[in-house]
């Protein structure tokens, strides 16, 4: 068993720090200095620090001074909604309502629900279409409704679930209208679609380093100069003061080099996991007459390059992953398991599946290591799998 | 063979899993959710089914080096073994949760998905010895450790269920298999035994069923009554009885005797609960429903019955007809309908029935 080549498609996950990160990260793992120190070491590590943050700027398209390094994607999420709650909401007490979509990120969905709980927020959650894409109308409506009581909207990049891309332009232009600020997460959007911070006319967007190549334990959230920000992690007032601690010097940098490769490549990166992807999703329908793909079609660009979300009726998600995962090849249910325990997907109840489609789903996820090697041991696989499963559910 | 180890998180699944490996088994790990709802680390709750359990057998997995998975069968779990457990104390009898779950959930929802999967067996941590007998039937024996024996909850695998299971402890002494964890660095070695029912986490039985049966309890109070029909007590419901119960009467008067009373009788109904003194507990005659046969069904047989964990072997002849008649040489105590009668043949299992009627020694007639 231990000698089986693995089959990794779980890059939604977590995908291969690029060689360049690891390199950069490295490099400065055995030198001393925490950047906010005053004397020559302290200055060489701000230094690392500054031009990490220029060049994850310039990749973005922002202002470096507005890239606030976290500790990952869900911190930056939790900053944005609650920091940026709690200032609207002083400015003015009016301000009691967040928009967000029904198929956002735990890491955004949970901070909203304990926000309802003990900051009395009224959270609403736009419906989403059968493909998972934000009903626009609904938002145009919610907003409308009371323009003034909306202290921010959240509407991620692209779903980490089904790969559905979101229409973040149509959201920040309602948003405009009423200077409704708008936050989103683009943990898995960077680096496989264009993402430009400040052509895309959000005031907040979230970021992480393991999903672009980049270490684990290190992320930003990218903040509009103009949005005040409440800190959430207080302390020693580092990153102007919006989220103190220590900055850990050598993940930024790693983090930087893989933002940098990973937004020079992008074109290409599509192109070449999208091809992958499209003839992983035609053969396993081939291999499995009955499979479907949940989410945007794939020829209309709606959708992240690397997804493929594929239901496969009379199976338990559980089984097909566990029977794969014994040959080698590791996806995931795509489901949220805080205890290992296997909800019904969010996400696909969001579009309007029911719970036992919601059950009966995998998702695979390419990346930029991915080959046609990897497309082809799934084909091979998946028929006997899904007959073993479906045996299992009798 | 492949096999499927049911791990709780506990010292003995854990045991049982390296023990599956070393004989040489291709072994997958799994955990059961059986609840929909597991403490966390947050609510502070302990016992079984928590996410803490759920962990220490992923991490006991991680060190005996299988694959581990968290398989859901809450809602089944949910269908057969608490729903079972509430209508029967509502009902005034006394359930034994460990062992429907073992009759539906681990050694069949879970058996049948590890069966589909292609899997061979399944092995769990129980204390109890499988062998083959000379007409080739796979026959259940009491363990080697009669403190820990767990034959009692497995009464109620049939011979298809048996021939798929690996019981690998059932030669050892708890304090060995204790010792091996330790040796093998397993860091659940010295993690204590659970004992209560896994989904009542405090161990209040009568606070759960009040709080969960709800509207569906038959009464939420009624009468304590003594055998001439007197009232001398009053309780906040039936299903916290279970007859032979002595404790947690609050009885305002003493017996004239000044004996002690137990319940004798519980009427859902009505809502009353009858006590009297211990001799009146006694019992001789059950009959026994819902069997469930180990290997071949016995017209008649003199062996021994046990009537709960734990309990001990009681002489006794057995008659199979359209029940199981069990007829004890010597009286027996605070016997509940709902409880099960497993049936041994020295060591052997031979099966199990729900006691659905006991009856009682007429003073005198013996």
């Amino acid at each position: 068993m231990s000698d089986l080549k693995t089959v990794y498609l779980d890059h939604a996950a977590t995908t291969p720090m690029a060689p360049a990160a690891v390199e950069a990260m490295t490099a400065h793992l055995l030198e001393v200095g925490n950047p906010s120190s005053l004397h020559a070491s302290g200055r060489r590590a701000r230094r690392i620090v500054e031009e990490s943050r220029e060049t994850i700027a310039q990749a973005l398209d922002c202002r470096p001074g507005e890239v606030v390094f976290t500790s990952g994607g869900t911190e930056a999420d939790n900053l944005a909604l609650k920091g940026a709650y709690w200032a609207r909401r002083t400015a003015d007490p009016r301000r009691t309502r967040i928009l967000a979509t029904s198929i956002e990120h735990h890491a955004v969905l949970d901070p909203l629900h304990w926000l309802a709980e003990t900051a009395g927020v009224e959270v609403e959650l736009l419906p989403v279409d059968d493909r998972g894409r934000l009903v626009v109308d609904a938002l145009r409506a919610s907003v409308e409704r009371d323009p003034a009581s909306v202290a921010l909207v959240s509407v991620m990049w692209a779903n980490n679930e089904v790969g559905t891309l979101q229409p973040v332009d149509e959201v920040v232009a309602i948003a405009a209208e009423h200077g409704i600020p708008v936050h989103t997460d683009a943990v898995q959007a960077v680096g496989a679609v264009p993402v430009a911070f400040a052509r895309s006319g959000v005031d907040a967007l979230t970021l992480t380093g393991h999903k672009v190549g980049g270490p684990f334990g290190v992320g930003a959230l990218v903040v509009r100069r103009e949005l005040d920000v409440t800190p959430i992690v207080h302390g020693g007032g580092q990153e102007r003061d919006i989220r103190s601690g220590t900055i850990d010097t050598p993940a930024i940098a790693g983090f930087a080099a893989a933002v940098e490769l990973a937004v020079k490549q992008q074109a290409d990166y599509a192109v070449r996991v999208a091809a992958l992807r499209d003839d992983l999703v035609r053969r396993v329908i081939e291999a499995v007459p009955d499979a479907h793909l949940h989410g945007a079609p794939l020829d209309l660009g709606g959708r992240l390059p690397g997804n493929a979300h594929l239901g496969f009726p009379g199976c338990e998600g559980d089984s097909l992953l566990m029977l794969l995962d014994a040959r080698g090849i590791e996806c995931s249910t795509g489901s949220a398991c805080s205890a290992g325990v296997p909800q019904p997907s969010h996400v696909l109840l969001a579009m309007g599946r029911d719970a036992e489609a919601a059950r009966h789903s995998l998702r695979f996820s390419l990346g930029h290591t991915s080959t046609r090697a990897d497309v082809d041991a799934v084909v091979e696989a998946i028929a006997p799998v899904v007959e073993r499963a479906r045996a299992a559910r009798r | 063979m492949r096999v499927i180890a049911a791990m709780s998180g506990g010292v003995d699944s854990a045991v049982a899993a390296a023990r599956a490996v070393e004989a040489g088994h291709d072994v997958t790990g799994i955990h059961l959710a059986l609840s929909r709802n597991p403490a966390s680390y947050r609510s502070g709750a302990r016992g079984c089914c928590t996410i803490e359990d759920s962990n220490d057998a992923r991490r006991a997995a991680d060190v005996i080096g299988i694959p581990f998975y968290v398989w859901d069968l809450s809602d089944r779990f949910h269908e057969d073994v608490v729903e079972d457990f509430m209508d029967e104390y509502a009902a005034g009898r006394t359930p034994n949760p460990c062992l429907r779950c073992n009759e539906k959930i681990k050694f069949a929802a879970v058996l049948d998905r590890a069966l589909g999967l292609g899997f061979d067996a399944v092995a769990t941590g129980h204390y109890a010895q499988l062998r083959t007998g000379a007409d080739g039937l796979v026959e259940m024996h009491r363990a080697v450790d009669h403190g820990k024996d767990q034959s009692y909850v497995l009464g109620v695998l049939d011979q298809a269920q048996l021939r798929h299971s690996l019981f690998p402890l059932g030669g050892s002494t708890k304090a060995d298999v204790r010792r091996e964890a330790a040796e093998r660095g397993l860091l659940v070695a010295d993690k204590p035994d659970s004992h209560d029912i896994c989904f009542v986490a405090d161990g209040d039985n009568a606070g759960w069923l009040r709080e969960k049966l709800g509207d569906r309890a038959p009464n939420h109070g009624g009468s304590i009554v003594d055998e001439s029909g007197a009232v001398v007590g009053s309780h906040t419901g039936t299903y916290a009885f279970t007859i032979g119960q002595r404790r947690g009467l609050r009885l305002g008067r003493p017996a004239a005797d000044g004996k002690p009373r137990f319940v004798l009788d519980i009427e859902p109904v009505s809502g009353t609960v009858t006590v009297g003194p211990r001799e009146r507990l006694a019992v001789d005659r059950l009959t026994g429903v819902g069997p469930r046969w180990c290997g071949t069904v016995p017209r008649e047989l003199t062996g021994t019955v046990q009537l709960r964990a734990h309990g001990e072997e009681l002489p006794a002849r057995v008659r199979v007809d359209e029940a199981v008649d069990i007829e004890l040489l010597d009286p027996a105590y605070g016997i509940a309908p709902g409880q099960a009668a497993v049936i041994y043949d020295g060591t052997r299992v031979v099966g199990s029935a729900t006691i659905s009627a006991t009856s009682r020694v007429q003073a005198g007639q013996r």
